[in-house]
């Protein structure tokens, strides 16, 4: 895979990509729908959906748990002051673990924000929150400089993901 | 923890959060790996999507690979300026998520535009629209995006 093969998107994709964003219709054949939404064949929407799932176009195709009506009511956004070479280290620790959902590196905005790792943290209540970060905290040992839980209190605003539109 | 899930619906979200079959009958084939019913699955599917234990089903879209840009960005607003701010900022149609947290850094939502390009220039134009800074934190790197969450 290389990157003139990500970047490869022609209309029809697009339309696709559009077609399926709220999901994928619960109907026997769902191919055939999208096909007909798109002025397309079967056959050949399948092939699309198959080569962007090849080339990381499409991350996944299933189920998007929501993890707060499944009763984990405590999600904490976690960030991390990491030195700069033990971020990746640090990162890859913290992802695998099995209630991390997201960890990423992101830039430093110094002196007001220093932290440089984010994971969203999720457990059924507070609680439970605070003690897997401090789990984490343990793991890290000298190479976290210090560490945050941010708990969302409201949503302020939630759309879908905007999209080129297709031609 | 109670949940409103029985066994069926458990194994239908701990096998598949990924490699949902992609044919002319994709839920026929993850029935019968299920050894349920095709409609058995599709009811079952929107029944937790109708009581939002799903998020969706469906393919999820790697958003940066698609061309568009995309940043978490964050703000610090007086309490007292709060309400204005958000309506301000929620005014912006490139404001995709928005939340409020606990913290001084109190206001975050995630900025999606056409092109990488716009960012930028969106960020600017919400600075200038509420008199306050915007701080960009956009993904450097990516360690994992959940797969593994068991019910």
């Amino acid at each position: 895979m290389n990157e003139s093969e990500i970047t490869t998107l022609d209309d029809l994709d697009r339309k696709i990509i559009v077609a399926t964003q709220s999901g994928l219709p619960l109907v026997s054949e769902p191919y055939a729908v999208i096909a007909k939404e798109v002025e397309s064949s079967t056959d050949e929407v399948i092939k699309r959906v198959k080569r962007m799932l090849e080339s990381g176009i499409i991350r996944r195709i299933g189920a998007v748990p929501n993890h707060y009506t499944l009763g984990f009511k405590g999600n904490g956004m976690t960030v991390w002051d990491i030195p700069d070479n033990k971020v990746r280290q640090c990162g890859e620790m913290i992802g695998a673990l099995d209630f991390v959902s997201h960890a990423y590196e992101r830039p430093r905005h110094q002196p007001e924000w220093n932290y440089n790792l984010f994971a969203m943290v999720h457990g059924k209540d507070r609680t439970e929150v605070e003690k897997k970060v401090k789990l984490i905290a343990d793991m890290l040992g000298d190479n976290n400089r210090g560490h945050e839980i941010l708990y969302s209190s409201r949503i302020l605003k939630k759309t879908g993901l905007r999209l080129a539109s297709a031609k | 923890m109670s949940l409103d899930l029985d066994a069926i619906d458990r194994a239908i979200l701990n096998t598949y959060q990924g490699g949902f079959p992609i044919c002319e009958h994709p839920y026929q084939v993850a029935a019968e790996q299920l050894g349920i019913t095709e409609t058995d699955l599709i009811n079952r599917l929107q029944g937790m999507l109708d009581k939002k234990q799903l998020s969706r089903f469906g393919p999820m879209y790697h958003a940066e690979r698609l061309g568009g840009g995309l940043s978490l960005c964050a703000m610090r607003i007086p309490e007292t300026d709060f309400d204005r701010v958000n309506d301000q900022v929620n005014a912006f149609p490139e404001v995709a998520h928005n939340y409020a947290r606990d913290h001084a850094f109190n206001m975050w939502f995630v900025l999606a535009t056409e092109t990488p390009d716009r960012i930028d220039t969106v960020l600017q134009e919400i600075e200038q629209t509420t008199g306050y800074r915007v701080y960009n934190m956009p993904k450097k790197q990516e360690f994992f995006i959940g797969l593994k969450f068991e019910v």
